[in-house]
């Protein structure tokens, strides 16, 4: 008895917590398309989003490419390996890994940032400050972080794909000894135009998600610096577990 | 009507009651001071009228109009009439002393910023900080300068309804007069509407019209700040002169 209780109580927070969010996201965009716009806000979200991400961005895609290229050959049939370990591996990242891999990377830095800021603004009454004067803080805030996420994650996205490419190169070309020219061409026969792409809107819809989880918790944050510690937490956990569970989803789309 | 009325404002958090009530009316051109205990609701007073907190029940009346529940354009209008000291300043920390009080003149209504700037460095002067203040950040000052930027910051754009939660709290004496002198004049010059929270009965003296006393949620006496003495209030003769027994005492430690 007690454990259906639990159980109702649990499914009922986590719809009220949906709730929340909707609510809260519905309002940032409503308020968010109407002017004033902070274009200066915007772009300096932008720098720190993405520009600051390059190199972990950079780094996780080319080991990841790099060890993805030693798997397939250790582990599969090692006759034909040469265009098999190029098309795995363009594929792998463009489709899922540059993706995901950029989202799940900016996930850790950005969202705990954003939600972290927020949070000491808001238990610091610095929104309600801004409010005050005048300044609404969904158009503020959070509006230029969701934005310029949305733009920047598919231009991290490239560079998390070229990279992780050029790790699996690498590995082929330096230690399995394959034929530079070879690879690269085997590379560009596989790749389509919609394998970026596909890589790209995910990576917008994850941008997207990875913000609106820092602003929501950083701005619903309470309770000192233990609640905004939570809030972090919170953003960290529920934007990964979206990105992941949303690239199911888009990949499903995508692909059938 | 009143210029501001509060009328059976009632405000809770879970099982405990915070404003059990509260009835007052602010003459527009005066200055009113509330009192009360620490803990006894003064500043999540403020925070309903300001629309920051909702009231479970009751209203508030600003300049004819209900402002509870206001939202989007008549909202901000009366917001951008409102200046508000916070208890704890709540500068902005990611930007400059100068930048935070000339915000709601550059992002509230779009003044250009060197004219801006020229206005938030006369109001540092006010409050008595010099111009090199205004290119610190605010982590770089002192808990009684944050306080001071976060009056400028209040009084920057000339709001006619000003709101300071104790606004000479951690300052020494002379600053503290000096602060007491601007609220004073602020009031008299803009003809502003002014209501203050502080437990400094000297400064209540000095920049009150009317004192109000918060006493379990709610006000327990309210009149001329000339006749506080006079009241003939206990629980307000106590507060006022700080004595440790009377009939406060016992309820305020079981708080
Ligand atoms: N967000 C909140 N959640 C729960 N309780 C709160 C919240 N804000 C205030 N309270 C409670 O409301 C009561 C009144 O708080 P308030 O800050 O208004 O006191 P105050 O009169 O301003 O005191 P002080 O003079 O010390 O500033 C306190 O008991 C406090 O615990
Ligand atoms: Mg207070």
């Amino acid at each position: 008895m007690r454990f259906i209780i639990l159980l109702g109580d649990t499914i009922l927070s986590a719809f009220r917590e949906t709730g929340r969010i909707c609510v809260f996201l519905s309002k940032s965009l409503f308020l968010g398309i109407q002017p004033p716009y902070f274009w200066k806000l915007l772009l300096s979200q932008m720098f720190r989003i993405g520009y600051l991400s390059l190199p972990v961005v950079a780094l996780t895609a080319f080991f990841t490419g790099a060890v993805l290229a030693l798997q397939i050959y250790y582990g599969g049939n090692q006759f034909n390996s040469e265009s098999i370990i190029a098309s795995i591996v363009a594929l792998g990242i463009t489709r899922e890994l540059g993706p995901v891999l950029a989202g799940l990377m900016v996930a850790g830095r950005v969202s705990a940032a954003i939600a972290a800021e927020l949070g000491t603004m808001r238990v610091t009454d610095q929104i309600d400050a801004l409010v005050t004067l005048s300044t609404n803080p969904f158009k503020y805030l959070v509006m230029p972080r969701i934005l310029a996420a949305v733009l920047v994650l598919p231009l991290l996205t490239i560079v998390a794909d070229v990279i992780g490419i050029l790790g699996g190169f690498a590995v082929g070309v330096e230690n399995l000894g394959f034929n530079p020219s070879i690879y690269v061409q085997n590379t560009l026969d596989f790749l389509e135009r919609d394998d970026i792409t596909s890589g790209m809107i995910k990576s917008a819809v994850f941008g997207f998600l990875i913000t609106s989880m820092g602003c929501y918790y950083g701005f619903n944050s309470s309770g000192g610096a233990q609640g905004v510690g939570r809030a972090t937490t919170n953003a960290v956990v529920a934007s990964s577990i979206l990105i992941l569970a949303s690239n199911y989803i888009l990949t499903s789309v995508f692909f059938s | 009507m009143a210029f501001m009325e509060l009328k059976g404002v009632h405000k809770r958090f879970g099982e405990k009651i915070v404003l059990d009530g509260i009835d007052l009316e602010v003459e527009r051109g005066s200055s009113l001071v509330i009192l009360g205990g620490s803990g006894s609701g003064k500043s999540v007073m403020l925070r309903c009228i300001l629309g920051l907190l909702h009231p479970e029940d009751g209203g508030v009346w600003i300049d004819g109009r209900e402002t509870t529940g206001l939202r989007g354009r008549a909202r901000e209008e009366i917001l951008s009439r409102i200046g508000m000291l916070f208890q704890n300043a709540a500068l902005f920390d990611s930007l400059r002393v100068w930048e935070n009080v000339a915000f709601g003149l550059i992002q509230g209504r779009g003044m250009p910023s060197r004219q801006a700037k020229k206005i938030a460095i006369e109001k540092l002067e006010s409050v008595g900080l010099g111009e090199m203040v205004g290119e610190l950040r605010p982590s770089e000052l002192s808990g009684g300068m944050q306080k001071r930027v976060a009056l400028a910051r209040a009084i920057a754009g000339d709001p006619d309804i000003l709101f300071f939660d104790e606004p000479t709290t951690g300052l020494d004496p002379i600053t503290g007069a000096i602060i007491d002198r601007l609220i004073v004049d602020t009031v008299k010059r803009v003809g502003a509407t002014a209501l203050s929270i502080t437990h400094d009965i000297n400064s209540a003296r000095t920049i009150a019209d009317k004192i109000a006393m918060l006493y379990k949620g709610r006000i327990l006496w309210h009149g001329e700040a000339a006749r506080l003495d006079e009241s003939g209030n206990e629980y307000v003769d106590q507060f006022v002169h700080g004595r440790t027994e009377g009939p406060i005492e016992m309820e305020l430690y079981k708080l």
